[in-house]
């Protein structure tokens, strides 16, 4: 609990010795790290000491949430961030901050001379630091998540590609497990293709997806379901032997059409899309006329 | 004037759903469509939804009553242009549209109603 | 203003309509993909017309939050009988013939919050939110 003895006493301590704090602190930041240059740190420094004087001028000196610390905190969420982006460390970016406190105490014991008003500022600005330093971390850590959930987003639309067979069929090989999160993607990604191709088949082939169980097989038939809504029927294929065990275990009902291989359940579609592959005589290996583009119906 | 035009292509009714449709409008649609099915004797009702940016269950029970009735009255009911993202949205709210078959674009619908000479045109409609 | 809350009232379809369009301007404006855009209107839908049907009218309360994080949050009031088994309205109520359910169970997949509070002569208040992710 700060009094508005320790307010006064702080305010004056940052009006008469900012220059003097912030040439002492300076001494601990760290002078060489190829992350960033001494020079940068130091204006950071700066400008948060400066920011940091003059939000304990205003409000209640021992809550940092309030309005009166706006300015600090933008500064260090934006400190927080960018350390956070050259590959600091948590600890290091709060370290920077409480750095802090070593030469804001020695100015006051400097110039205090009542010994209870020295334990009172060194305490409420103790808590103030302390709770600026728990801010960077958790700014810190807001931008680590950020960039992991973008990562992870750009792997799963890298990971969902649509590859067009032929005329009207297209394929989906599913690597990996199927998520809700996931489905979304396929489902978007399938129907986009099915309007910007009028695709009529989609195969779905689920060879690389690990395990289907109740979920999965519920996230399968959503996408079905989806395709259908525009126009275009889904083959299941790739269906290995231990994953038809589990969905009939399991009690689940795949109402799809499903083939073994991806090969057979082209043929289908195929034969459903009104063609026939007929054998003609001809050479097994490429010829230098096979890189024309050939018309295909 | 608010009632919902319906066209004769070949020997089914089409009807494009661009506004937002209200108690009114729908039950007037219904009435209107199972007219002009008896009046044709048409084989089918092709119901574009393509300016629709949502399809909630009210649409969802209309698309489903119209199909009903027309079912009654030996037509097929195609629902035909769906938005992709409409058709993620009622897969996750679960509404099923039971009777109601769908196509790509009314093109495609047209070849899915039963008995259809894929050649007749809009232009054809006044050959009756 | 980290929120900025507006009310509509839900007393005829044509309020249905407005409710949907206010939750579409506030979704784009928030930033939500079309896909989430289109899931929360749907379920805007969904809950003003049960307001209308089941609650005997009532409002919207739309609410877009910029701060923290981004996201439209809207609260459904109506002062209707109220629900008297909430677990069987939140079955999916889209049999042909009117249904039993009223659909809750379908608006609460398509959202991100979903909160319920009703009981008979009470009314009901249904609050939603989609967040941008």
């Amino acid at each position: 609990m700060a009094t508005s003895a320790t307010q006064a006493a702080l305010v004056r301590l940052f009006n008469d010795g900012e220059a003097a704090i912030f040439a002492d602190w300076v001494k601990h930041l760290s002078a060489g790290d190829s992350r960033i240059s001494a020079q940068e740190a130091q204006s950071q420094g700066k400008e948060l000491l400066h920011a940091l004087g003059k939000a304990l001028g205003q409000g209640s000196i021992t809550e940092t949430h309030g309005g009166e610390f706006g300015e600090v905190r933008d500064l260090l969420a934006a400190f927080s961030r960018t350390r956070a982006m050259q590959g600091f460390s948590p600890s290091e970016t709060a370290t920077f901050v409480f750095s802090l406190k070593q030469p804001l105490f020695e100015r006051i014991r400097a110039t205090t001379s009542d010994a209870k008003q020295m334990a009172d500022s060194i305490w409420a600005l103790s808590q103030v630091i302390d709770q600026l330093g728990l801010f960077a971390v958790e700014m810190f850590q807001k931008t680590r998540d950020e960039l992991i959930e973008r990562q992870r987003q750009e792997i799963e639309e890298l990971s969902t590609p649509v590859v067009k067979l032929w005329e009207g069929i297209v394929a989906l090989p599913l690597i990996g497990t199927l998520d809700s999160g996931r489905t979304q993607v396929v489902m978007q990604n399938l129907l986009e293709t099915i309007v910007q191709t009028g695709a009529e088949i989609a195969i779905l082939d689920i060879t690389g997806v690990p395990t289907v169980d109740t979920l999965v097989a519920q996230h399968l038939l959503k996408t079905v379901s989806a395709a259908r809504l525009m126009g275009a029927d889904c083959i299941i294929s790739g269906i290995r032997p231990q994953i038809a065990q589990t969905i009939v275990q399991l009690g689940v009902e795949l109402n799809v059409i499903s083939k073994a291989t991806l090969a057979d359940a082209l043929a289908l579609a195929l034969k459903r899309t009104g063609r026939a592959v007929t054998k003609v005589k001809g050479n097994a290996r490429l010829q230098t006329e096979d890189a024309v583009p050939e018309k295909r119906g | 004037m608010d009632n919902i035009a319906i066209l004769k292509i070949g020997n089914a009714l089409l009807v494009t759903i661009q506004v937002d449709m209200h108690d009114r409008l729908a039950t007037q649609l219904q009435e209107d469509l199972t007219n002009r099915i008896v009046q044709h004797r048409a084989r089918g009702v092709l119901i574009d939804i393509s300016a629709l940016e949502i399809v909630d269950s009210f649409i969802g029970r209309m698309l489903a009553n119209i199909a009903s009735v027309s079912r009654l009255l030996d037509a097929d009911t195609v629902v035909v242009g769906m938005r992709p993202e409409v058709a993620i949205t009622l897969v996750e709210l679960g509404l099923g549209l039971p009777g109601v078959k769908t196509a790509l674009n009314a093109e495609r619908g047209l070849a899915l109603i039963g008995g259809v000479d894929g050649d007749e045109t809009a232009e054809d409609a006044d050959d009756d | 203003m980290p929120t900025t809350t507006e009310t509509l009232p839900i007393a005829t379809g044509d309020d249905i309509v407005r409710v949907r369009q206010k939750v579409r301007t506030r979704a784009v404006e928030v930033g939500l993909s079309l896909v989430d855009q289109t899931k929360l209107i749907t379920a805007a839908s969904e809950l003003a017309r049960n307001a209308l049907d089941y609650g005997k009218g009532g409002h919207a309360d739309i609410e877009t939050i910029t701060e923290v994080r981004r996201g439209v949050r809207i609260v459904f009031r109506d002062k209707g009988p109220g629900i008297a088994d909430i677990p069987q309205a939140m079955t999916d109520g889209f049999t042909s013939g009117g249904g039993l359910g009223h659909g809750l169970g379908g608006a609460k997949r398509l959202v991100d919050d979903f909160d319920l509070k009703s009981s008979p002569g009470q009314g009901t208040t249904i609050t939603i939110a989609r967040w941008k992710r």
